[in-house]
């Protein structure tokens, strides 16, 4: 156990990686192949491409409301990366790094946000739960979801997501507490950016830190840079193998920081100052990851133009494919409302059916 | 006289109760160094200081739970849930709490309180943005609930909300909620809760609506009116408790009856209506009372909304059809 000393109710964070991209605690670093380094930096970058382009569909109005990512980057991709291909992930909204790394399609990311269910059906064999809106609540499924696979005797973990503001709600408090209770194979996130919207993280809770809340319900915590890949991946690692040996959940806080705006819908000079977020473009996750690659010799300048280009040409097709995909059909709206329409659904769909056929005359 | 759009008339509402009475405290997420996310309650920290106006943590069950302490000693507290999709942890303490207070104590504890939520779909917004769940509070005895349709009727209900003495849910279209604007009084006035407003007198059919549905019936009416029909336009305005006395009035003198709403068909506010017409003025019907409702299925995100909102044309066609019964 490399963090077992660690202490989640002082300051000290966990790093392993300094924003300049220097290993400072070499005696920590995970066991990466490059391939591996190279494939994680590649999502990141991709994060971050997807991010700027919505955003400025969003101003064009092509989409309506978009959560960009900014500055998450590592805390979503390192954790991610430390799970295996059949570990559930039961997340928030502001987790596209994670939800590539598992094998969402961007398409389907893409049709969600702008509009279309269809977006969260997950394909074949990728266990994630749909985007999750009301805050906290999908703590509570990811203790299901780790209790059913006991019962069954397999050895799957569940990693849930939530903000700092979530942290706040009884259902986060819940969770925890259940999958104490219960010993279940869970590894909670908080991706702590500093804000709820409007509300700092400082006015949230009076908790020095939020890992520190594992200590209550009897389970490890973890305080961990967010923006640093490595620190991410090794702590989640422990945490997933050790959920995985049938001894536990873990509650693991990113500290880290939301460089946009909260949603397209939000104007965060409002509520912060400029050189706060100046401060933190400093320790941004992927320059900080990039000095590290080029330091190893792993990654170069020409490599960056290339993946940039790559990525923003998929971005591209892949949004266009989606405004193409026109509306949602009568029949999707009514669908899924049961496994079989009722007799009163039934008719509620002739009749919209024929209103429709009236009025597209 | 102010001009006012239907969010700024309840912000001046605020604005206007707080400065006559410094029991009442406003709170929520968002709510105070902001404004909330729709502005609603934006400069009342600044005017009224932290302590009147404040955010709260993200936590819903808290909001109301703390609210009800806050009220049964001595504060009025007017709290904000960001959407109504998210009243549902904080659902628990309106119900077995708000609620009840008054009779689990024999009136020794009261909650006034007003407890406000954007509410309703058309605003092509995501999951849990677009529900309209007016009847899951006017079912529960000890509540009231409250839908304005213009800044007018939002001031004068928001001042009488805060006024009354027992938990108000005060529901506010968001759709219409920049949608025009209207002149307001400067000063505080009140519009009774339980009184609903006739917007126009007619003579052939009853149509009762509220919310952002009031606009589309107007419309649809105007419409209508062309063919040389009359008729009786009414804004109910407070679902809970519903002014039975009005609607029947105005179906003894028409004698036909359609309400439209927002809200899901299936145990939705008209079956509640249809059922005081009947019993109330049933021998006076020349017609089957007719309501027209949202499907009974989840809210569609946005390229799907359009077949989910009851439009100018459903209401056009359905209105006939019971003009011409
Ligand atoms: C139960 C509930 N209440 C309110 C909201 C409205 N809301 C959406 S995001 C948000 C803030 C979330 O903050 P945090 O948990 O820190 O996550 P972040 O957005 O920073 O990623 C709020 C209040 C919601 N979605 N669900």
């Amino acid at each position: 156990m490399l963090f077992d000393k660690h202490n989640p109710q002082t300051d000290e964070m966990i790093q392993i990686m300094d924003q300049d991209g220097v290993i400072v605690r070499p005696d920590l670093m995970p066991t990466l192949t490059v391939e591996e380094m190279i494939k994680m930096y590649k999502t990141m970058v991709f994060v971050r491409v997807i991010d700027t382009k919505t955003v400025q569909y969003q101003r064009q109005g092509r989409i309506l409301t978009y959560a960009p990512n900014f500055g998450q980057e590592a805390t979503q991709v390192g954790s991610i990366s430390a799970a295996n291909k059949s570990d559930w992930v039961a997340s928030a909204f502001r987790e596209l790094g994670v939800w590539l790394h598992k094998g969402i399609p961007l398409y389907n990311v893409l049709l969600y946000w702008y509009g279309n269910e269809l977006g969260m059906k997950m394909p074949e064999g990728v266990r994630v739960l749909p985007v999750n809106v009301p805050i906290a609540s999908q703590f509570q499924h990811a203790t299901g979801l780790a209790y059913a696979s006991m019962y069954r005797g397999e050895d799957d973990v569940v990693l849930a997501y939530v903000g700092d503001g979530g942290t706040s709600h009884g259902e986060f408090h819940e969770a925890l507490n259940f999958a104490a209770v219960k010993n279940t194979a869970n590894v909670f996130i908080i991706q702590n950016n500093q804000y709820a919207i409007s509300t700092k993280r400082t006015n949230q809770t009076k908790s020095r830190t939020l890992a520190q809340k594992a200590v209550a319900y009897g389970m490890p915590g973890r305080y961990v840079d967010g923006n640093d890949v490595f620190a991410m991946y090794a702590v989640t690692k422990e945490a997933v193998e050790n959920a995985r040996k049938g001894n536990g959940p873990t509650l693991i806080e990113a500290y880290t920081y939301r460089l946009g705006a909260h949603t397209t819908a939000d104007d965060p000079t409002v509520y912060r100052d400029d050189e706060e977020v100046k401060a933190w473009e400093k320790k941004d996750p992927i320059d900080r990851f990039r000095k590290y690659l080029i330091s190893q010799g792993h990654w170069d300048e020409e490599k960056e133009k290339q993946l940039i280009k790559e990525k923003e040409s998929i971005i591209k097709e892949e949004f266009e494919k989606v405004e193409k995909s026109g509306f949602v059909s009568l029949e999707d709206v009514f669908d899924y409302t049961y496994a079989t329409k009722t007799k009163l659904l039934e008719e509620q769909y002739n009749n919209i059916k024929a209103r429709e056929a009236r009025e597209a005359k | 006289m102010l001009v006012l759009n239907l969010i700024e008339a309840i912000t001046d509402a605020l604005d206007v109760e707080m400065g006559l009475d410094d029991s009442i405290v406003v709170f929520g997420e968002d709510v105070g160094f902001e404004g909330g996310v729709f502005r609603a309650t934006k400069g009342l920290q600044k005017k009224y200081g932290e302590k009147r106006c404040f955010d709260t943590v993200l936590a819903e069950a808290s909001i109301i739970g703390s609210g009800i302490g806050m009220a049964i000693n001595g504060l009025k507290p007017v709290v904000e849930l960001q959407f109504s999709g998210f009243m549902f942890p904080g659902y628990n303490q309106i119900v077995t709490h708000a609620a009840r207070m008054r009779n689990r104590s024999r009136g020794a504890y009261t909650v006034p309180m007003v407890i406000r939520m954007p509410y309703g779909a058309g605003v092509r917004a995501l999951e849990h943005h677009s529900e309209s769940l007016e009847v899951l509070f006017a079912h529960i005895a000890g509540l009231k609930v409250v839908i304005p349709s213009t800044p007018y009727d939002a001031k004068g209900l928001m001042i009488a909300a805060i006024r009354d003495p027992d938990p108000v849910i005060f529901l506010e279209p968001k759709r219409i909620y920049r949608a025009f604007k209207q002149e307001v009084p400067e000063d505080d006035y009140v519009i009774p809760i339980g009184k609903a407003k006739i917007l126009k007198e007619g003579n052939d059919l009853t149509v009762v609506s509220w919310g952002a549905m009031v606009r589309d019936v107007q419309n649809a009416i105007a419409i209508i009116e062309k063919e040389g029909f009359s008729i009786e336009h009414i804004d109910l305005r407070t679902i809970s408790p519903i002014d039975r006395e009005t609607i029947i009035e105005s179906v003894k003198k028409t004698g036909r009856f359609v309400v439209v709403h927002e809200a899901a068909q299936s145990f939705g506010p008209g079956a509640e209506l249809i059922t005081i017409v009947n019993e109330g003025a049933f021998l006076y019907l020349e017609a089957p009372p007719t309501r027209i409702a949202s499907p009974d299925i989840i809210v569609p995100l946005p390229k799907g909304e359009h077949h989910y909102l009851v439009n100018k044309n459903t209401i056009k066609d359905e209105l006939e059809k019971v003009l011409k019964y």
